[in-house]
């Protein structure tokens, strides 16, 4: 294999798919970690001309990890349309990138076109977009999916309510649940992540917000974010549950960290739609970020940007309702500062668009990261006119559990009032039954918590 | 196994706690204080020279339980909510956004973190408690620490050389301290979890290893230990990524046996131990107890222990 440049006189030769994956990548502190990162902006520049080049069957040649050691490279693998990879697999990296930008290719026929896509082609082409390419080309895709509500609507944004609390305290969590609904979010999911993995404490919090969705007739669907195992127990001791969850990783290897395979995962899709109350036909709710795979070691050499790829066609499997990566979570040792993050939340939530799930972004950081609040505004902004499915609320952004900044209920009836995107239609004839909405917009009786005390 | 003996410990850190909560204060009232609203009223036109601003706390409780809901539907329910968590609501909005005071609050708090950020480990605290100190492979300081995740997970060679000379090999129980992101949240909490531990370990009949502190550790260290000491247990308390305006925050992970090559599906971990709101470091240390009797007992931990269980 030959993959070679120049660029002003200069001859930079890359010996492998693998290093020049890695040296086109944006600058990561995940990827310089693991030795990946190019060694200067000139070098990436001519990695970035090189993979422009390379054609699509090269990539599917040489998945990240082998298909015979690796169970996520071959569930993308298999599902691949061989006739529509038939049509494509001559295009180049840069062809590919051309016909998702060109105007005559809608979010129909770049569905089509994505099922003879590999991760690593997704991840290839996502490297030479800049960041409006990455919202514009995520901006033509909508992914629509049904639960007890639909989200991914064109002009609609959902809200992931996020009520934690410290001890898993059904109270506290409750009063938080009022709190976010009051700000009209709880749309894509009420999902709380518990402090206490076990058994007994899950199947209390998962009783117990399945009874303010009853008391309210809420249209939204609960979860608990324990280990899929737990969660398992649960649907089958007869716990409420509306969507199963699970953090997924992109090589088995990583999933292995994570104590979980694609046949446990089988097993809980499986048992999802035996078991879960909405009316579905999507239950599975999976959250990633780049970084994962390389902070288990399990990344086999390869850069964060294409394993979280990969993490989107495992995901892809199990056509969840919703796909929520976790950008700026795992930390500056992977994506050090506001750039970084905000490269990593755009070419994250691209990529998930356009392997076909339903994307939303957690636009977070830890207090050790270089970037602030108004940062993880700006991100939401370009990722909420890029379209994506949902943001999470979290009181204020502060996660007062998992002790990092999100965004908050405050930010997304914002970003709805002022870019005109509305609920998930059943949530918005809900909020609008109340009271608390008309016309898209929050009215005098929203943001108080207290409104939800009179049932 | 001693388990009534054990049980009587717990008991007795149990009544601490209630007793400990009896006296705690009652939460404040939502309505501003008299001063406050006294401070803000507005100096008459022309009367610039008397320009006075001189603000109360805004970071003490009293000041962060206050709603910021001018007219809610119920107003003593909203104060009952907000005193059930210690997260932001009940704060209002000014269209659909922030009120001012509430953002400057969450400013603030967010200020003070990442200044707290940068300090170490009091090494009085640690002469104290008998822990001497060791390091990772972190030699370039915090920046270093906070890129480099994979020196973090490693002994130094001194480390293993110090900890070999000074440790007894293949206890029941090893318990390390780790600074983590948090040095505050080990001197917050170290002296209430490290005595209940050890109380506990040795109402139990447990043989405890010789426990130490690392600097600029990362929960992966616990593999190198475990190849060194061969500990059955092994318990590492550790500084949690600090959270807006409190870096008091402390997770004990712990493995059955750790070695190279274990991941955080062979670990279980007790996280948010902080007094006033999380798991309290005295319960925190009851609870680690009884988990590691329960992974000697199976002999694994982890997800396994977990599925033996379900």
């Amino acid at each position: 294999m030959l993959l070679r440049t120049k660029l002003f006189g200069k001859t930079y030769d890359f010996p492998d798919l693998r290093v020049l994956m890695g040296k086109a990548n944006g600058e990561k502190s995940g990827d310089r970690l693991a030795g990946l990162a190019a060694d200067n902006a000139a070098e990436r520049a001519a990695a970035r001309l090189v993979l422009a080049e390379v054609p699509l069957w090269a990539l599917r040649d040489n998945p990240a990890v082998p298909y015979e050691q690796d169970e996520v490279t071959r569930v993308i693998h298999d599902a691949l349309n061989e006739t529509v990879y038939a049509e494509i697999k001559a295009w180049t990296v840069s062809e590919l990138r051309e016909w998702l930008l060109d105007d005559r290719h809608d979010g129909s026929a770049i569905a089509r076109c994505a099922n003879g896509l590999t991760a690593e082609m997704i991840a290839a082409v996502t490297k030479i977009m800049s960041n409006m390419d990455l919202a514009y080309a995520a901006s033509k895709i909508r992914v629509q999916r049904h639960s007890a509500n639909t989200i991914g609507l064109d002009r609609r944004l959902s809200g992931r309510l996020q009520p934690n609390h410290p001890t898993d305290s059904p109270e506290g969590i409750r009063a938080e649940i009022y709190e976010g609904l009051a700000y009209g979010c709880g749309d894509a999911v009420i999902g709380i992540n518990p402090s206490d993995d076990s058994y007994a404490s899950v199947a209390r919090l998962l009783d117990m917000s399945y009874g303010v969705v009853k008391t309210w007739e809420i249209p939204a669907q609960t979860c608990v974010l324990a280990h899929v195992t737990t969660q398992m127990r649960c649907l089958q001791s007869g716990s409420p549950v509306g969507l199963v969850f699970q953090s997924i990783c992109g090589s088995q290897k990583g999933n292995d960290s994570f104590g979980i395979s694609v046949g446990m995962l089988d097993e809980a899709y499986q048992l999802a739609r035996k078991h879960c109350y909405p009316a579905g036909p999507h239950y599975m709710y999976f959250e990633t970020g780049q970084g994962s795979a390389l902070s288990a070691n399990a990344h086999n050499g390869w850069d964060q940007l294409t394993l979280e790829a990969r993490n989107y066609g495992l995901a892809r499997r199990y056509s969840p309702f919703i796909v929520n990566t976790v950008v700026g979570f795992i930390g500056p040792e992977y994506l050090y500062d506001t750039e970084q993050i905000h490269r990593a939340g755009l070419e994250d939530h691209f990529m998930g668009k356009l392997t076909g799930i339903s994307m939303g972004c957690d636009v977070c950081y830890t207090n050790h990261a270089r970037t602030d609040q108004d940062s993880s505004e700006n991100l939401a902004v370009i990722l909420a006119a890029a379209g994506c499915n949902f943001f999470m609320g979290v009181p204020m952004a502060d996660d007062s559990m998992l002790s990092y900044q999100s965004t908050s209920f405050h930010d997304i009836a914002t970003l709805r009032h002022m870019l005109h995107l509305r609920p998930a239609p059943e949530f918005e004839v809900w909020l609008e039954s109340l009271g608390l909405m008309r016309d898209g917009r929050l009215t005098d009786l929203a943001g108080d918590p207290s409104f939800f005390l009179s049932r | 196994m001693e388990k009534d003996r054990l049980e009587a410990v717990i008991q007795a850190v149990v009544r601490e706690l209630q007793a400990a909560a009896a006296v705690a204060a009652p939460a404040a009232v939502a309505a501003p204080s008299p001063a406050a609203v006294a401070r803000k009223q507005r100096p008459a036109p022309g009367a610039e020279d008397d320009l006075r601003i001189d603000l109360a706390d805004p970071t003490l409780p009293a000041a962060r339980s206050r709603s910021g809901i001018p007219h809610p539907v119920d107003a003593e329910g909203l104060v009952a909510l907000m005193e059930c968590t210690s997260s932001r609501i009940g704060v209002g909005r000014a269209g659909p956004c922030l009120r001012t005071g509430a953002l400057h609050l969450f400013l603030s708090d967010l200020a003070v973190t990442k200044d707290a950020l940068a300090r170490d480990v009091d090494p009085q605290l640690l002469a104290e408690l008998g822990l001497f100190p060791v390091r990772t492979r972190v030699e370039g300081g915090k920046e270093e620490y906070l890129i480099r995740p994979d020196l973090g997970r490693q002994l130094s060679q001194e480390a293993r050389t110090l900890i070999s000379e000074r440790c007894s090999k293949g206890p029941d129980v090893q318990i390390c301290v780790g600074d983590g992101l948090s040095a505050q949240a080990v001197e917050t909490n170290l002296r209430k979890i490290l005595p209940v531990l050890q109380a506990g370990c040795t109402t139990a009949g447990l043989k405890m290893g010789t426990p130490f502190f690392i600097q600029y550790c990362r929960v992966g260290v616990m593999n190198d230990i475990g190849d060194l000491l061969q500990p059955k247990v092994l318990i590492l308390l550790i500084g949690e990524r600090p959270g807006l305006g409190r870096a008091d925050s402390m997770s004990a992970y712990m493995a059955y046996r750790p070695k190279a090559g274990d991941t955080d599906a062979e670990r279980d971990v007790i996280c948010n131990i902080f007094d006033g709101g999380g798991v309290n470091p005295l319960e925190a240390g009851a609870y680690a107890l009884r988990l590691a009797q329960k992974m000697l007992a199976k002999q694994t931990s982890g997800v396994k222990l977990k599925l033996m269980e379900a």
